[in-house]
């Protein structure tokens, strides 16, 4: 137990230490920006190792909760006159809400049954968005206010840019995530969820609520999902329905699959990774999708457990 | 965070070299475009014609005896990414001004970043909301869907009509259209009989059709729409002989819609369309016509491509932004700016374009030629 919670520990601490250190190289601030977008990624990814990692559940519609959390930042201040953080919050809710409505009759059924379905309300939420015109903007998007909190910092004598405050906030939020993901892992919910993971027969031999840990995990997550989406919404100012979109679902998947579904911070890293990459490949902008199909392939066939396990597994096992 | 910085810069050292002679005192320009994507056949031909036109220009010597520099990214019509681009470009890569945003969500996701950097942005999307309320960083060169309906009502108005019949689609471009429709045609004192709609992807519109038909005293059909839908409603048409005259939006003035109709059901079917679509028609005297006839031969030679609207679009930008350069005689972002305001009289593709504090458009409703399909080809109705 002890080497679990220092092995927790250690996560964050590398995390953390990442997040603070990493300025210091930066040439411009252009790479805030691209921080900060790591760390929204990586927020919802983090959720996604729970469902996936933990209770070894697919979903492919984690944007439409991305999806919710953003939009209900760019609405509820205007239709509710919330302040935007408290929108946030509203959009979780309502993400946890659809989430629990959604998986419930799903997830008592074995199989793919929670992938497809999941697709399927992914992409009901973005055509949603996308055809409720005079409520969304439709495809064009629609704006989202200030959160506000840039010019309380200021009024207290701390000047960021706009880049550096979002950096520096979801950076902040992701350290929160992770560290919640992380203690559920040692909880007894996370051992319930781990224990659906290895064989579901034999968790519901041992007493486990197989049904209710899979909701759960898939409620987690999409709160998760959402206040990604919250997050990106507010620090963009604008928001269109792509972030709902098909390819936004699959693109967290494969972040998480490629960093490690099973460790937090393999799958952070699988978001860093799967986010800086178009930036570095503008070079070669023809072949992008191309490397990536290539980078995952790899991936799956010589790294199985994702990238970082597998690398960690390799480390450890050439010290013994 | 280590891999992004060393890659990114290996990355920048490989796009340096890839430029031919990179003098130290260029004007580096930046684009972020959809070249890729839903949204690539738009942002395709526009990536291509600032390469195409960049090149010529440093051929011919630079602007203000400097070499332009475009650094050009494809956002693949994501306003996520497109957003990221425009920091890269005014952070990382110094840009004097930004040329993009194939769409309007794009073009929209980008704007807040350069009007913090107060870096110059023209915009090559549709929507009116990019430049109204007026930005102070932020221009255009599409003319506005309100713009066409203007030029479709005068023509109606000139040839005695009054009571119409609407029949548009429910995409994005139809409803929008639509909307700017309606809301300018009380202007004219025109009379909408009969409003019908049809899904994006509908095979047959002859119920909708029908209806309008069936209305007493219409004088005349208009279909706001864009893809294949018009071309059905053509088709249809010409099958239920409504024998009133047709009026189709921009949004299908290509060569591609007589195709897709038939030359015989499009025969007399009217709509606006650029000087660019009607190159070669256009009189000696025309203003527009050496403008439009160049571009649409250097286009066609350097890639063999036909020339198409929206590629015309970015011609215009780079036209207004280097004509801007040159009158400012400094490439300063906020001199830029102040030059662009003031372009004046500068011929492009969409139009003759003179901007002011108050209008950073620029454009009129001569920007559009009212066309009519005769024989299967274009023919200039004015």
């Amino acid at each position: 137990m002890i080497m679990r919670l220092s092995s927790k520990a250690t996560t964050l601490l590398i995390l953390a230490a990442v997040i603070a250190i990493a300025p210091f190289f930066f040439p411009s601030s252009y790479y805030f920006r691209v921080g900060s977008l790591i760390f929204v990624n990586g927020l919802a990814v983090t959720g996604l190792v729970i469902l996936i990692g933990y209770a070894g559940q697919i979903s492919l519609g984690h944007a439409g909760f991305a999806g919710i959390g953003a939009y209900a930042c760019a609405l509820a201040p205007i239709h509710l006159g919330l302040h935007p953080a408290l929108a946030a919050i509203l959009g979780a809710l309502l993400s946890a809400a659809i989430a629990f409505l959604v998986g419930r009759p799903i997830l008592r059924l074995k199989g793919y049954y929670l992938a497809v379905a999941s697709l399927g309300f992914g992409i009901l939420v973005s055509m949603v968005l996308s055809n409720e015109a005079q409520l969304t903007g439709g495809p064009d998007g629609m704006a989202v206010p200030e959160l506000g909190l840039r010019a309380v910092l200021k009024a207290v004598g701390i000047d960021l840019s706009n880049t550096e405050f979002w950096y520096a906030f979801s950076g902040l939020a992701l350290v929160l995530g992770a560290w919640l993901a992380l203690n559920l892992y040692h909880s007894p919910t996370g051992r319930a969820l781990r224990a659906l993971h290895g064989s579901e027969v034999a968790a519901r031999t041992v007493g486990v609520d197989v049904a209710h840990y899979k909701l759960v995990a898939f409620v987690i997550s999409a709160i998760y999902a959402s206040v990604s989406g919250s997050l990106l919404a507010l620090q963009n100012k604008f928001i269109t329905p792509d972030v709902a979109g098909f390819m936004h679902s699959i693109e967290m998947v494969t972040m998480a699959v490629l960093g490690g579904a099973g460790s937090v911070l393999g799958a952070i890293l699988g978001a860093a990774i799967l986010t800086t990459l178009p930036q570095v490949l503008t070079v070669f902008q023809e072949y992008e999708q191309l490397m990536l199909g290539l980078v995952m392939m790899l991936v799956m066939i010589f790294m199985r457990e994702g990238l970082l396990p597998s690398v960690a597994h390799r480390i450890r096992g050439r010290g013994e | 965070m280590k891999f992004s910085a060393t890659t990114a810069l290996a990355g920048s050292l490989a796009l340096v070299l890839g430029f031919a002679a990179p003098a130290f005192a260029d004007i580096k320009i930046g684009a972020t475009i959809s070249e890729t994507g839903p949204a690539s056949f738009l942002g395709d031909p526009e990536a291509k014609t600032l390469k195409m036109l960049v090149e010529e220009i440093n051929a011919a010597g630079g602007v203000n005896g400097e070499k332009l520099e475009l650094v050009v990214y494809d956002d693949g019509g994501d306003p996520n990414k497109a957003r990221t681009f425009a920091t890269r470009l005014v952070e990382d890569d110094e840009v004097v001004a930004v040329i993009g945003g194939t769409t309007t969500g794009t073009s929209m996701a980008i704007i807040p970043v350069l009007g913090d950097a107060e870096v110059p942005f023209i915009s090559l999307a549709g929507a009116v909301e990019i430049i109204d309320p007026v930005k102070p960083f932020v221009f255009k060169t599409p003319h506005t869907d309100r713009m066409a309906c203007a030029k479709i009502f005068e023509d109606m108005k000139k040839n005695g009509i009054t009571k119409i019949g609407l029949i548009s689609g429910s995409d994005g471009f139809g409803a929008s259209m639509h909307k700017q429709c309606l809301a300018i045609i009380g202007e004219y004192g025109i009379e909408v009989l009969a409003d019908e709609t049809y899904g994006p992807t509908d095979a047959d519109m002859t119920p909708q059709l029908t209806n309008i038909k069936g209305k007493d005293g219409i004088q005349a059909v208009l279909n706001p729409g864009f893809g294949q839908g018009p071309a059905i409603v053509t088709r249809n048409y010409a099958q239920l002989a409504v024998g009133l005259p047709l009026y189709q939006s921009h949004g299908v003035a290509s060569d591609g819609f007589i195709e897709l109709a038939g030359a015989q059901a499009a025969e007399g079917v009217k709509l606006p369309g650029t000087a660019l679509l009607v190159a070669g028609l256009l009189p000696e005297n025309d203003p527009q016509r050496a403008v439009v006839v160049a571009y649409k031969e250097a286009y066609e030679k350097a890639t063999g491509k036909p020339v198409s609207t929206f590629g015309g679009y970015a011609h215009d930008a780079l036209r207004i932004l280097v004509d801007a350069i040159k009158r400012a005689g400094s490439a300063e972002p906020s001199a830029i700016r102040d030059a662009i305001e003031g372009t004046s009289g500068l011929v492009g593709t969409t139009g003759t374009v003179t901007m002011s504090a108050t209008d950073h458009l620029g454009l009129d409703l001569s920007a559009f030629r009212m066309l009519k399909i005769e024989d299967g080809g274009w023919k200039i109705v004015e």
